[in-house]
């Protein structure tokens, strides 16, 4: 059993005691007596099989206690209304694992921290599964994204989860744990990859996401040296096993609110929630739900650049494409603070617009770089980034992960 | 168990591979929708609704929500996955393998059930066209729609059934049922409860509070039975049905709410008073529950019934949670307690069980009824109110079985035609009270915002904030 950190509860003020969880639940965690329908925490493993079919949304509390110390069913059966949040020891809400810990407060380092997640953004599903008990994926594709001359091997990786509810939004990401050991026989760290699919998946109603996976061959400092969880996951062949710990995430989210706008700047693998979002409102086009998607994409050279083709054939007025490309011979050197202080005018717009939410993503250090730029389109305008900064981050508007 | 929505017809029963059925469902398909836009939603053509749609019948897959036009949400056929090896589960073939295919000898029965449950369905949408212009919010709206769209489906369930298997005579009812229409003098729908008016938002949830919940018992009754297209498709139909239990017990819930509060503010219990103040006093929210839940008793039918009996013993219409019940399942000897009236009394009598099997499922009802009320009455007890609702007596105000012919008070007391008369006034809405509601009966269409007579709901849909855009107009 994995240790309880976080209870499933039923709202007993709003629950119709339809018996719909009851009899969805695979496991037989719920019950009830006369008054209300209840959860066994011992039993009930987060596999979230009755939230879609609860016609209340009273089956969808997941509350932070004490390790050990779940609320009994005879308690709950007492209650008229779900006690007050305040009653429980907050300090010890979510465990995720720890290496995922110490890895999300190094991706958001670049931005000073965390950043909420837009007011619409859907409400995420963390931490359903863990080292202790992960779930096992199938590997249903892996294309290289990348030309077979560029310099590096960049991956599409298609991983199927069998039909196990494995909740996931554009902007999550999920853990996966090399099989074997390190030179000192330690099971290896988790490694977290950014989800390049639509909630829905790859396909409508197929239940998979996608990852974009970088071989790694050579660290920072351009020594060379073999990334473990990369190569593992790069060799991978159609119908092989993963283990996979997640969902993982809860800021970097997209704004679900129609008229929203997405501004997204992004390097390399760093392109994969862009994927995810981009993705997420295509299939959404007819719905003609307004906002505008901007991306600032840079690459070595376009066959170094993952996606590069799907993104050339999007439709020009539902994304606005900037591509910056550094290594392409006889063209000046082009990163993406370039284009973002070439697109000064729209930038501008955009900083001010209400709706219009930013994201970066990609290898650490590049956040300086567009933090300069941001700072002299504002000049230009008369705006001062400094100021503007911290009242974005305030609003959820300006989310950095990079790693 | 995925469900095929590259088909004209959404469904995941393998249509494709039955020609003729296939043709026969996509010949009625556009009658259903003439029907729909002759007798769906009023003008709401080109509104974008926030709805669920069934991407399978799992768990996982089967409240995927986005918005939808209501003309082109994809109706079709879901039945739930089948049980390898079920049996008859009751009655006289208790422990044969259940019927895939309608036995001959029942087959004007189980086609009489089937018409039955599916002439209600498009009933309810016909009664219910007109509140999307008075909705007293967007989320209100938004949950109406969903109720709509669904009945609309729960049609098609039974007229799947109909077409599959019961040939010309199943596809001739598929065509009545588009042809009959709710209130109308010529051509009515078969159930009295489903010819009444649904004049505004309260009727509305009581409704779907109690009328619906009529809908959730016969189905659940529905769900055991030993024809198993029958019951898969009905066990469906009620993961459905649940919320649009949750719609007539919340929205009641929230307007009591709001009367509490306003009663509370104000220090007053004068219904004028409260009146004045656009809110629905608490008495007349009593009448309505007092009107719906009679109308709806009478759809069970007669206390006493062979009907019912030979249902259940033919192994056609089994009890609410009959496979949770522990008896022989045939109820040759076993008796059940239903009232008779002596003179001025009501005393109880045993009958044999198998003929109670009308007020058996009424008393599951009454039970699962008098739930709600117990949850509604929490309202006024946190705001220190004194009032407390209650459900009327099983006799009060009943057209069918033994209380028919009789005047009985909401407490049970048989009394003359003339105390009656002079009394029901106060027992039932009159027309000043239904002219109250109405004019209370305005649109509120701006995300968050809510009429003055109903609170907001403790929490939006699929986990979206209250204020979101449930439906949007173009």
């Amino acid at each position: 059993m994995t240790e309880i950190v976080k209870q499933h509860l039923i709202d007993p003020g709003i629950c119709i005691r339809c018996n719909t969880c009851e009899e969805t639940c695979p496991v037989k965690a719920i019950t009830h007596d006369s008054r209300n329908y209840v959860v066994k925490a011992e039993v009930c493993n987060d596999c979230r099989a009755c939230v879609p079919p609860c016609p209340t949304g009273a089956i969808d509390n997941w509350f932070p206690i004490a390790p050990g110390k779940p609320w009994s069913i005879e308690e709950q059966f007492t209650w008229d209304e779900l006690p007050a949040p305040a009653a429980v020891p907050v300090a010890t809400a979510i465990a995720e694992p720890e290496d995922v810990a110490r890895l999300t407060s190094e991706a958001t380092a670049g931005q000073g921290g965390p950043v909420a997640a837009p007011w619409s953004a859907e409400k995420p599903a963390v931490n359903l599964y863990n080292e202790k008990g992960p779930i096992t994926a199938t590997v249903a594709g892996n294309f290289r994204l990348t030309g077979d001359k560029a310099s590096a091997d960049i991956r599409h990786i298609v991983l199927d989860f069998g039909g196990v509810h494995f909740p996931l939004l554009e902007g999550q990401n999920i853990g996966i744990v090399p099989p074997g050991t390190d030179a000192q026989g330690r099971p290896h760290h988790v490694r977290l990859y950014s989800v390049a699919s639509p909630r829905d998946g790859e396909r409508p109603g197929y239940h998979n996401c996608a990852l974009t996976v970088k071989r790694v061959t050579e660290d920072h400092e351009k020594k060379p040296v073999k990334g473990v969880c990369s190569n593992y996951l790069c060799d991978l062949k159609k119908g092989d096993k993963v283990q996979v710990i997640g969902p993982f995430g809860s800021n970097f989210l997209m704004p679900n609110h129609a008229g929203s706008s997405l501004m997204m700047i992004c390097t390399g693998t760093g392109s994969a929630p862009m994927r995810a979002m981009t993705e997420r409102r295509r299939r959404r086009i007819d719905l003609k739900e307004g906002g505008e998607l901007m991306l600032f994409f840079g690459a070595r050279a376009p066959d170094e650049l993952p996606y590069f083709g799907p993104l050339m054939k999007l439709p020009k007025e539902f994304i606005d494409i900037n591509f910056a490309f550094s290594r392409v011979p006889g063209q000046p050197k082009q990163y993406v603070q370039d284009r973002i202080r070439e697109r000064h005018e729209d930038v501008w717009r955009q900083i001010n617009d209400e709706n219009c939410y930013i994201y970066l993503c990609g290898l650490k250090g590049m956040e300086k770089g567009v933090d300069e730029a941001f700072r002299d389109v504002c000049r230009q305008h008369g705006g001062d980034w400094d100021a503007l900064l911290p009242q974005l981050r305030e609003k959820s508007r300006y989310h950095v992960e990079t790693y | 168990m995925s469900i095929d929505y590259s088909q004209k017809i959404p469904n995941n029963v393998d249509l494709a591979s039955n020609k003729t059925l296939q043709r026969a469902l996509e010949h009625w398909q556009p009658a259903y929708l003439d029907w729909w836009n002759e007798m769906g939603p009023d003008k709401t053509t080109t509104a974008e609704v926030y709805l669920r749609t069934a991407i399978s019948v799992d768990p996982k897959g089967w409240a995927h929500f986005d918005y939808v036009k209501m003309p082109e949400y994809r109706w079709g056929i879901f039945l739930a996955p089948q049980e390898a090896g079920r049996t008859v589960n009751f009655g006289e073939h208790k422990g044969q393998p259940a019927w895939q295919e309608v036995p001959g000898e029942y087959r004007s029965t189980l086609r009489r059930i089937i018409v039955t449950q599916g002439d209600t369905e498009p009933a309810s949408v016909e009664q219910q066209r007109h509140l999307g212009m008075t909705c007293p919010s967007l989320y209100d709206m938004r949950n109406l729609f969903q109720v709509n769209v669904e009945e609309g489906r729960h049609l098609w369930a039974m007229v799947y059934l109909l077409h599959a298997h019961f040939g010309r005579d199943g596809r001739e009812e598929g065509e009545a049922l588009l042809e009959r229409r709710s209130g109308d003098a010529d051509n009515p729908r078969i159930l009295t409860a489903f010819n009444e008016k649904t004049p505004d938002w309260l009727s509305f949830f009581m409704f779907t509070f109690i009328t619906d919940r009529d809908g959730k018992f016969q189905l659940a009754a529905l769900a055991e039975s030993g024809f198993d297209p029958l019951a898969r498709t009905c066990k469906f139909m009620l993961t459905e049905e649940a919320h649009h239990l949750f719609v007539g017990e919340s929205g009641i819930s929230r307007i009591i709410q709001r009367t509490c509060e306003v009663m509370a503010q104000h220090k007053t219990d004068d219904p004028a008073k409260l009146r004045s103040m656009g809110v629905i006093d608490l008495p007349t929210l009593q009448k309505y529950l007092n009107f719906h839940y009679s109308v709806t008793s009478d759809l069970y039918g007669a206390e006493i019934s062979s009907n019912a009996a030979s249902f259940y013993t033919n192994g056609l219409k089994g009890r609410y949670e009959e496979t949770k019940l522990g008896d022989d399942h045939r109820l040759d000897t076993a008796e059940y307690p239903v009232m008779e009236v002596v003179g001025d009394r009501i005393v109880t009598k045993h009958v044999p069980a198998l003929t109670a099997l009308n007020e058996r499922l009424r008393d599951d009802w009454v039970k699962d009824v008098q739930g709600g009320i117990d949850r509604w009455n929490k309202v006024p007890e946190k705001l220190g109110i004194p009032f407390r609702f209650t459900l009327p007596h099983k006799g009060f105000h009943r057209k069918i079985g033994i209380f028919g012919e009789l005047h009985l008070s909401p407490e049970g007391k048989v009394i003359s035609e003339a105390e009656w008369t002079h009394k029901h006034r106060d027992w039932l809405p009159t027309e000043e009270d239904r002219a109250f509601v109405q004019s209370l009966m305005g649109r509120v269409a701006e995300p968050g915002k809510f009429a003055n007579w109903i609170a907001p709901p403790a929490r939006g849909i699929n986990n979206q904030p209250v204020d979101f855009e449930y439906v949007r107009f173009n």
